[in-house]
């Protein structure tokens, strides 16, 4: 019986280390990744967030109404020229698949930045600086300048506009906030001889990728 | 009959040795030593509350122990996001001022072994410097020492709460030496790049609302020494690149 007792503890114990050892104890969801291929390397991939319902903060020190109700935005003269925002992001099939943030600031000494972080819990991060200059008057483009896990070996573009939504649907969306990446390899780098016109994600905004026209983000 | 029984027991007390030794595990220890804490290069130190009430926003799946902040900020509640906390928070330099907005994500990391004493997550922080221009640090967090000495003591404990001092550094990579990989953004940290090393100072914790009395500190390490140059010197306009690859040769650029 002392036999049977000590094999029982053995395989108890050898039970429990292998079930922390095999099992995974977290299980991120994760949604297909909805790219393209575009035609001169790279992928692309598009992102939206629909106003309001996405919106999670809107903080900034002129904000009329800021999100959520109740902000306490700081009051102190440092951060009098940041508007700071995050989003819940969507993919293409209008599933919620990450967080985004969006910092906008003004500097006298500095001028303006723009700065993009998308955040998706199953494959990475992304940290995109925009030029503030809008290209055409209807969008902006920026350049990742570091990405985690998935997208660390990556290099690519991203661009944002705002679509505004169908006056005539009262509980849709006022609009949304489009984001549009085009991704490569480090290797396969987008060189400085890359133009606009050969540029998919630049292309594609241009040109109305979508069927609705879209206009400069504020 | 007896024999099944004794292997029950066995096997009842196989599973709780194996669980105390996960528990204790001696191998892992908290670092309390900061790998960029004997650095040579600009050290950037920033402290912030980790009190999801002293923070500007706070905001998680809505079911965790630490509430969101304020109560009516929306939820992240969709399955992809719902392992995910986002905050953002006021920033302060090492003098205790005020030096610019943090904002943190963190999402439970799949590659979480309880077996190698290991409760990862994976996080980023963004952080806009006013005057100086912004910064991302990505990084690995292991929280198991924090949930060993503070989250399970509170367990234990009859009042739901852990009142002592603890002290560990959190960052656990990706970098060899367990630091976090910082990037810049804009401004005078426009192409700058460095490590980082993020720790936590725990007074107090309770079960009901999570950290009561918990501190952060963020070190970054600056290793572009004209970076460091840019930190003391005036700061200057904004202007595209000429150099930069986005705008070279991009016409619809100006």
């Amino acid at each position: 019986m002392i036999k049977t007792y000590i094999i029982g503890t053995v395989l108890g114990i050898v039970a429990v280390f292998a079930a922390a050892y095999f099992v995974p104890v977290v299980d991120q969801h994760r949604e297909s990744s909805l790219i393209a291929v575009t035609p001169n390397g790279g992928v692309r991939e598009t992102f939206h967030i629909n106003i309001p319902m996405d919106r999670i903060v809107v903080g900034a020190r002129t904000a009329a109404e800021p999100v959520p109700p109740g902000l306490q935005w700081p009051d102190d003269p440092i951060v009098d020229g940041v508007r700071a925002e995050l989003f819940k992001l969507r993919n293409a099939n209008d599933t919620v698949i990450g967080v985004a943030s969006r910092v906008a600031a003004t500097d006298d000494m500095l001028g303006d930045t723009i700065d993009w972080v998308l955040h998706f819990p199953a494959r990475g991060s992304v940290f995109i600086s925009m030029r503030p200059e809008a290209v055409e008057g209807s969008y902006r483009v920026g350049r990742i300048s570091a990405g985690t896990r998935e997208f660390e070996d990556l290099d690519g573009r991203l661009t944002e506009r705002w679509v505004s939504g169908d006056p005539e649907e009262i509980e849709g969306p006022s609009g949304r906030i489009e984001l549009v990446s085009r991704f490569v390899g480090k290797l396969d780098s987008l060189g400085d001889d890359v133009h606009a016109e050969d540029d998919p994600v630049a292309a594609d905004v241009v040109s109305g990728a979508g069927s609705e026209s879209g206009e400069l983000l504020r | 009959m007896k024999y099944f029984v004794a292997l029950l027991l066995g096997l009842a007390t196989g599973v709780v040795t194996a669980l105390a030794l996960l528990f204790v595990n001696p191998l892992a220890k908290p670092r309390a030593l900061s790998p960029v804490a004997i650095s040579d290069n600009e050290l950037l130190v920033f402290a912030y509350s980790a009190v999801a009430d002293d923070t500007i926003v706070y905001t998680n799946d809505g079911e965790s122990i630490v509430r969101p902040y304020p109560d009516k900020v929306l939820q992240l509640w969709e399955r992809p996001i719902s392992r995910t906390a986002v905050f953002a928070t006021l920033l302060s330099d090492s003098r205790n001022q005020p030096a610019g907005i943090g904002i943190k994500f963190r999402s439970d990391s799949e590659d979480t072994r309880l077996i190698a004493g290991e409760a990862l997550a994976d996080s980023v922080w963004y952080l806009y410097l006013p005057g100086r221009g912004s910064l991302f640090v990505g990084q690995r967090e292991n929280y198991w020492s924090f949930l060993r000495e503070v989250v399970a003591p509170a367990y234990w404990s009859a009042a739901d709460n852990w009142k002592g001092k603890w002290f560990g550094n959190v960052t656990a990579g990706p970098n060899a030496l367990g630091t976090g990989r910082v990037s810049g953004g804009s401004g005078d940290f426009r192409s700058v790049s460095g490590e980082a090393v993020e720790a936590l100072s725990a007074t107090a914790f309770s079960l009901d609302v999570g950290p009561v009395a918990v501190d952060g500190t963020l070190t970054i390490e600056l290793i572009d020494p004209h970076a460091a140059d840019a930190l003391t010197a005036e700061p200057t306009l904004n202007r595209p690149d000429p150099d930069a690859p986005l705008t070279a040769g991009d016409p619809v650029l100006p």
